[in-house]
Order: C-alpha cells, then sequence, then structure tokens
C-alpha cells in the first residue's frame, strides 16, 4: 500500500535529521580548515585533532562541573565548559603557531613545509589526546535526552512512523546558526575581520596599507581554534568522542571546504551540508521506505542501500574526486586552483 | 670526503645500535627490528622519489602498503575450493563485469578528445558497473562467506609463491596511483594529498569489510613462506648439526636462522632498489625531475611536460611502497587490515624521508633505520621514563596507573616533535641532499 506521509517521516527521521546535525558540524569544521587555508595558504592536516583536543578539554571540565553539581537543567552541561575548552584550545594552538608556523612564515617556506609542519603538530596533539584521555570511547552528554521523541511524534499525528530529534541536534543547529551568524558579522562588518579579508585578498596590498599580520594571523588562528572546538563539541554530543574518529573526520571536513571552494566561508558552510547530505542519503537502507512509496503487495528483497555505511569516507572522497574533475576551485568560486 | 666520513659514521652507529639491542635485550629482537627497519628504507626510498625528487606529497602510504599486503596475500593463499565450487559461477561474472567496466572505461578514455563529456561518460559506465556488480555479486559474496565461515570463508588465493607477489603488489599499488594521480596532479598540490589521504582510507575499509575478499578483521592467517619454517628446521640433520658447530641452542638459533633469511632476502630487494634510484637520480631524468621540482615555470617552459613527469615519479614511488608492503606481509605472515594505521604507516614513513634527507636515497634508507629503530625502542625507554618520573608516587595512585598506562601514547607526539624539530632546524635532514655543480 502507498503511504507517502509515513514514508516522508521516515525519511526525515533516518535521513533528514541527522544529515542536517552533521551537516552543521562538518560546516563548523570546514569553516576552521577554510579560514586557515584563506590567510595562511595551507591545509591545515591539524584540525582533525585540534577538533579532539579542544573536545577534551571541554569534556575534562564537563566532568569537574559535573561532579560540583552543575548543571543546565535540560542542556547539557558541556555548554558551560565549552567556552573554557575555546580558550585553552586557543591557547594551545598559538603556541603551536609561535613555536612551529611562525619561523616558517617569517622564512617565507612553501606551502608544503607548512602542511608537513602541520602533520607534525598533528602527531603532537594526537598523542597529547590519547596521553591525557585515552584512545577509547567518552561519553559526556547529560541534561535530556530528546526534544521530540518516536513515540510522542507517533501519537501526536497518529502515523506509524516517528520522528525523533535529539537535544544535541537541536543544540548543534542553533549552536551553528548563532556561531555562523557572529562570524560573518565579524568578517564583514569590524575592523579586524575587514584586515582579515583583505590579508586573505592579497596579503602584499594588505602589508602596504598597514595592517598588522601578526594580528591578522593570530586572530585567525584563535577563530578556527574556537570553531574546531566548537564542531568537535557538538560532533561528541550527537555521537561520542573518540580520538581517532576526530582523525576521520578530517577527510569528509577537507572536501567539504574544497567542494564549497577553498578559502569561501560561504562555501565551506555549503560544501559541509552537501557531503553530510549525500554520505547519509547514499548509504541509508531504503528498504522500509521503498514498501512504504511503492503501491501495491510489491515488497523489496534486499536492503536497498546505495553503498555500505562502512565506506561512507568513500562518499566524501567520490564528491571530492568529482569537483575536483569538472570544477577544481570548488562551487562558489575559491582561491587559485 | 669530510661529508663522506660522517655518513659512513651515521650508518656505523646504527648498525652499533642494533648489535647492542642483540647484546642487551636478544638477537631475536635485534633481528627483527633489522627486518622492518630494512623495508622501512624501501618505504622510505618510494617516498622520497616522490617528495625528494619531485615535491609530491603523498599522504596514502598506508593504502598503497595495504595494498602491497593484499596482493601478497591473493597470491600465496591456495584457493578456497568448497567456496570456488559454490560461488565460482558467480565470481567470474563478478571480474567479468568488473572487468569489462574497466575496458570500456580505457577504451572511451583512448577513443575520445579529452572533454567534460568524456569524463562524464567515464563515470556513467562506473556508476552503472557498479549497479550491476552489487546486484549480480552481493549473492555471491554472502554464498561464498558461508562456507566454513571459522576457518576460511573467501575465496583463497592463486596459490602461488608468495615472492612472485613483491613485483604484482608494487604494479597494483602503481595502477591505483596512476588512477589518483591522473585526477589530481596538476592542480594544487594540497589536493593530491588530501585526495591520497581519501584513497587509503577507502582502501584499508574495503580490505577490512570485504570477508569474501580478505576475511576482514577475521585475517587471514598462515601464509606461506618465502623461507624455511622453525619446525622444519629443527627436524633436519644439516641444521642440527650447524647448531652445534656454532655451539648454539637449536630452537633459539632456528628463529634467528629464519629471521636471517627474510632479512637476506629484504636486503637484495633494498639494494636493487636504492641501486636503481641511484642510477636514476644522477641520469638524465633525474636531473630534470630536480629542476621540475625547483623551478616548475622554468622547467615548464624548457619543454618539460611537469604534469606527466609528475604522473611519473608518482606511480614509480607508489610502486616501491607497494612492494614495502607486499614484504611487510610476507614477514607478518599475515594479513592483519585492522593492523593498517595512517600514523603508523603514513605518517612515520614521513617523518623517516624528512629526518633522513629528503632528495638523498642514502638518507632515506638511514632515516628508515633511525625512526624504526627509536619507535621500536620509544615503547620500552618511555616506560622506564614513566617509571622513574613515578617512582616518587605512593603505589597505588591513580595518576601514577594512568601515567604508566598511557605511556606508550607519547611516542606519537615524540615522533610529532622530532618531526618538528627536523624541518626547523635540519630541514635538509641528517644526510642532506648532495648537489654537484
Amino acid at each position: 500500500m502507498s503511504d507517502p506521509l509515513n514514508a516522508a517521516a521516515l525519511l526525515a527521521n533516518f535521513v533528514i535529521v541527522p544529515a542536517v546535525a552533521y551537516g552543521s558540524q562538518l560546516a563548523l569544521g570546514a569553516l576552521g580548515v577554510t579560514l586557515i587555508y584563506g590567510i595562511l595558504r595551507f591545509s591545515n592536516f591539524a584540525h582533525g585533532d585540534t577538533m579532539a583536543f579542544g573536545t577534551m578539554i571541554t569534556i575534562l571540565f564537563t566532568w569537574w562541573f559535573q561532579s560540583l553539581g552543575m548543571s543546565l537543567g535540560p542542556l547539557p552541561t558541556a555548554l558551560i565548559a565549552l567556552p573554557f575548552g575555546i580558550l585553552l584550545c586557543a591557547a594551545f594552538v598559538l603556541l603551536c603557531d609561535r613555536m612551529v608556523y611562525r619561523f616558517h612564515r617569517k622564512n617565507r617556506a612553501d606551502p608544503v613545509i607548512f602542511v608537513i609542519a602541520s602533520v607534525g603538530v598533528m602527531f603532537v596533539m594526537n598523542g597529547l589526546v590519547r596521553f591525557i584521555i585515552g584512545p577509547n570511547d567518552q561519553n559526556f552528554s547529560d541534561g535530556e535526552r530528546f526534544i521530540i521523541k518516536a513515540r510522542e511524534f507517533k501519537q501526536m499525528t497518529g502515523l506509524s512512523e516517528g520522528i525523533s530529534i535529539k537535544v544535541s541536534q537541536g543544540i548543534t543547529v542553533v549552536t551553528m546558526i548563532i556561531v555562523v551568524a557572529a562570524l560573518f558579522w565579524f568578517l564583514n562588518k569590524t575592523r579586524t575581520g575587514k584586515s582579515m579579508r583583505a590579508y586573505s585578498d592579497n596579503e602584499d596590498l594588505a602589508l602596504l596599507s598597514g595592517i598588522n599580520p601578526d594580528r591578522v594571523v593570530a586572530v585567525t588562528w584563535i577563530l578556527a581554534a574556537a570553531l574546531a572546538t566548537i564542531a568537535g563539541t557538538l560532533y561528541g554530543l550527537d555521537k561520542s568522542f573518540k580520538p581517532f574518529t576526530y582523525f576521520q573526520l578530517l577527510l569528509p571536513i577537507f572536501a567539504s571546504a574544497i567542494v564549497g571552494g577553498l578559502g569561501n566561508p560561504l562555501g565551506a558552510i555549503a560544501g559541509g551540508f552537501v557531503i553530510a547530505f549525500s554520505e547519509i542519503t547514499v548509504t541509508y537502507a531504503y528498504k522500509k521506505f521503498a514498501n512504504y512509496i511503492v503501491p501495491g503487495d510489491w515488497k523489496a528483497d534486499g536492503l536497498m542501500q546505495l553503498l555500505s555505511t562502512n565506506y561512507k569516507f568513500a562518499v566524501s572522497f567520490l564528491i571530492l574526486l568529482m569537483v575536483l574533475l569538472f570544477r577544481p576551485t570548488g562551487i562558489f568560486k575559491g582561491k587559485a586552483v | 670526503m669530510i661529508t663522506s666520513i660522517r655518513n659512513v659514521l651515521y650508518f656505523a652507529v646504527m648498525a652499533g645500535l642494533i648489535v647492542l639491542v642483540g647484546q642487551m635485550q636478544s638477537w631475536n629482537l635485534a633481528l627483527s627490528i633489522l627486518n622492518l627497519c630494512l623495508i622501512s628504507a624501501v618505504m622510505s626510498l618510494g617516498v622520497n622519489m616522490q617528495w625528494g625528487y619531485a615535491g609530491l606529497f603523498n599522504v596514502g602510504v598506508m593504502g598503497f602498503a595495504a595494498l602491497g599486503g593484499l596482493t601478497a596475500m591473493l597470491v600465496s593463499m591456495p584457493p578456497v575450493q568448497e567456496a570456488w565450487t559454490a560461488a565460482g559461477g558467480g565470481a567470474w561474472v563478478g571480474l567479468g563485469i568488473l572487468v569489462l567496466m574497466i575496458a570500456t572505461s580505457a577504451w572511451l578514455y583512448r577513443k575520445l578528445p579529452k572533454s567534460g563529456l568524456r569524463t562524464a561518460l567515464i563515470m556513467l559506465v562506473v556508476i552503472a558497473g557498479y549497479v550491476l556488480l552489487r546486484m549480480y555479486f552481493d549473492p555471491t559474496t554472502k554464498v561464498i562467506e558461508k562456507v566454513n565461515p571459522a576457518a576460511s570463508g573467501y575465496l583463497g588465493g592463486l596459490g602461488l609463491p608468495i615472492l612472485i607477489a613483491w613485483p604484482l603488489g608494487g604494479l597494483l599499488a602503481g595502477g591505483v596511483a596512476w588512477i589518483v594521480g591522473k585526477i589530481t596532479l596538476g592542480l594544487r598540490s594540497d589536493y593530491l594529498a588530501i585526495a591520497t589521504l581519501g584513497i587509503s582510507e577507502i582502501i584499508v575499509a574495503v580490505l577490512k569489510h570485504e570477508d569474501w575478499l580478505t576475511r576482514g578483521v577475521k585475517n587471514v592467517t598462515g601464509l606461506p613462506r618465502p623461507v624455511p619454517y622453525e619446525v622444519n628446521l629443527q627436524n633436519a640433520v644439516w641444521f642440527n648439526d650447524l647448531s652445534e658447530k656454532l655451539g648454539a641452542d637449536p630452537v633459539t638459533f632456528s628463529s634467528i636462522f629464519v629471521k636471517l633469511c627474510y632479512a637476506g632476502l629484504f636486503t637484495v630487494v633494498l639494494l636493487m632498489v636504492l641501486w636503481l634510484s641511484e642510477k636514476a637520480l644522477r641520469s638524465p631524468w633525474g636531473r630534470m625531475m630536480r629542476a621540475i621540482r625547483d623551478n616548475e615555470v622554468s622547467a615548464n617552459a624548457m619543454g618539460k611536460d611537469v604534469t606527466a613527469r609528475h604522473l611519473q615519479v608518482f606511480v614509480l614511488g607508489s610502486i616501491v611502497v607497494g612492494i614495502a608492503g607486499a614484504m611487510l606481509t610476507t614477514l607478518d605472515g599475515q594479513l592483519t587490515p585492522s593492523s593498517y594505521q595512517p600514523l603508523r604507516f603514513t605518517f612515520l614513513i614521513w617523518v623517516m624521508v624528512i629526518v633522513g634527507g629528503s632528495g638523498n636515497n642514502w638518507g632515506a634508507v638511514l632515516g628508515g633505520f633511525v625512526i624504526w629503530f627509536f619507535w621500536i625502542e620509544a615503547e620500552p625507554l618511555g616506560l622506564w621514563l614513566m617509571d622513574t618520573i613515578t617512582s616518587g608516587m605512593p603505589a597505588d595512585s591513580g595518576l601514577r596507573a594512568h601515567l604508566l598506562e598511557s605511556a606508550a601514547h607519547m611516542r606519537l607526539a615524540t615522533m610529532g616533535i622530532i618531526l618538528l624539530l627536523a624541518l626547523r632546524f635540519r630541514p635538509r635532514g641528517l644526510l642532506p641532499e648532495r648537489t654537484h655543480q
């Protein structure tokens, strides 16, 4: 029997809601990568581990606050810990810049030297995170779990398929919107933001007009660290925190940034959603959906899954390849190829 | 003159360190470190071709090594007859579809002029082939995986001598490198890095999850060896005579003997690759590669096809990495897909090349030895260090337990710091590239 309403609810529950949340997390991550690329002109391989580092600090503060008995009621305690995570992560990233990248910047080294240096920083961060919190899964979410439970939704609408929205998913989307709005306001309206965009467009001209490069670079790192910590914490609240997973997020994040156009913040957001939606629609098993939508007694015999979830990286990779083949500058025009 | 003395000195110190391990810990351990050092040296020679000769940043070393390992397994394991009788037909149909898909794509690639249309058509063929493959091959994989899943549950291999897998593994890795390089070379250098990162994750995911091919995380163990087995040696008369003559315990000596055989094989490969690399680097081709690396624009103006040369050297380097991957699986005697970790297989090799001296083949070899040695020895050293640091703490302290438990993770950070220090203070490595005026 054909039942489009239930089919739509099914799709919303298993594809749209998770993809919007995951897309927001990727968008925040890709924004950090794209900012570094725009200003410092290299692909920061340490970004995944910066996310892990910031999230780890947030988790440690969360546990401390939880032991003090603090809580936000229905919201996760991690939100109070988040500013501390951002602060310490930014401090650490600035230290890395001072110790590692500044030397190569003064030498005007090749971009690829920066990339290799970022691999070194990645090693160090990865080692530190595993050393401090261990390589295993950590769960740190508390408060309410759901905004809408599937059962309540079914009772409300009378459908046989429910839509559930987790609190973490709601928080992710709201935070993403606030952060992106703040970031764009900062880049477009403030003096520092304008100088950053000028520096990104034409370094020499920006230097001639008296922009302080050290300040621009420092602000960029702070923004990147803040974005990484927020993205990492949201991802950890939504799923769970495991250092190796964060390293693996590097590929979808890079893919998002490139698909959108490296160096273009708007593109990073669009890219994040493109990657998230393709990853989830391609790896979703459409068996039940097909049974709802196809009229008659026909039943799907397989899972009707285009690609097993084991290969979700392959989706980001294939989209990346397609963009490189057809439009190497990305959907929105990014920096030079 | 002074530099050559210094170079010899480095290698002498390295040999001394391995001998020291043999004396202090055990000869068995020293030889297993030596064997992995030899493999690492081959692998870093491959990466050195890409980075040192051409300045290409390949972040997918792990994937190419895994392809070599896969080939070693596929070539050497005997075929599982029951699986072939149960699902042979389906397997051949699947292979047929795959071959047809590749042949059609290749044909389109050759016949049509370079255009967006060609790319789109090829993609269409690949997608159609994928759907067909899933439709016909999915049921077959289920049948294969059901055949005696505890012991086999896969198709097995060809049952050929494992040494054949070394060159074949190189060829497979080179083929994949050609596809990746064809798409990403000529664009920004970062894109090659990110694409290779992606392809290596995918290759390892395939190894982990395609049980019909590799048994996935159940691992394929007991790969046939190219060298004798310890048990056979212990039963052989000539071997017992030999160990008596040397005054050694036959059991210990047999495992040392096996490791020595491996070391011999690996040394032959290392010397061959090294000799070829040195020849290439000193030839007009090598000079051209360095000219391209140092100034792409002017090399291009001199009529050199920069992208084609990059593709060539990228494939060559990947072949060498694939050979090393096959050698590693041969030494392990098993294919363990979950052991392919990017930090161990990609980034560690990079540390070897950078620390050893990018652009200098001897440097890459030295880097392979030095870094592998410290990677192995850092664990007991770190543990000892932590033990000393925490010895003042009470025995039941939670912090002490945590520190001791996590000491192993510090070697990642240590490797990172070594890489960063080398980049900053010794960017040309231990053995810098020689430039002849």
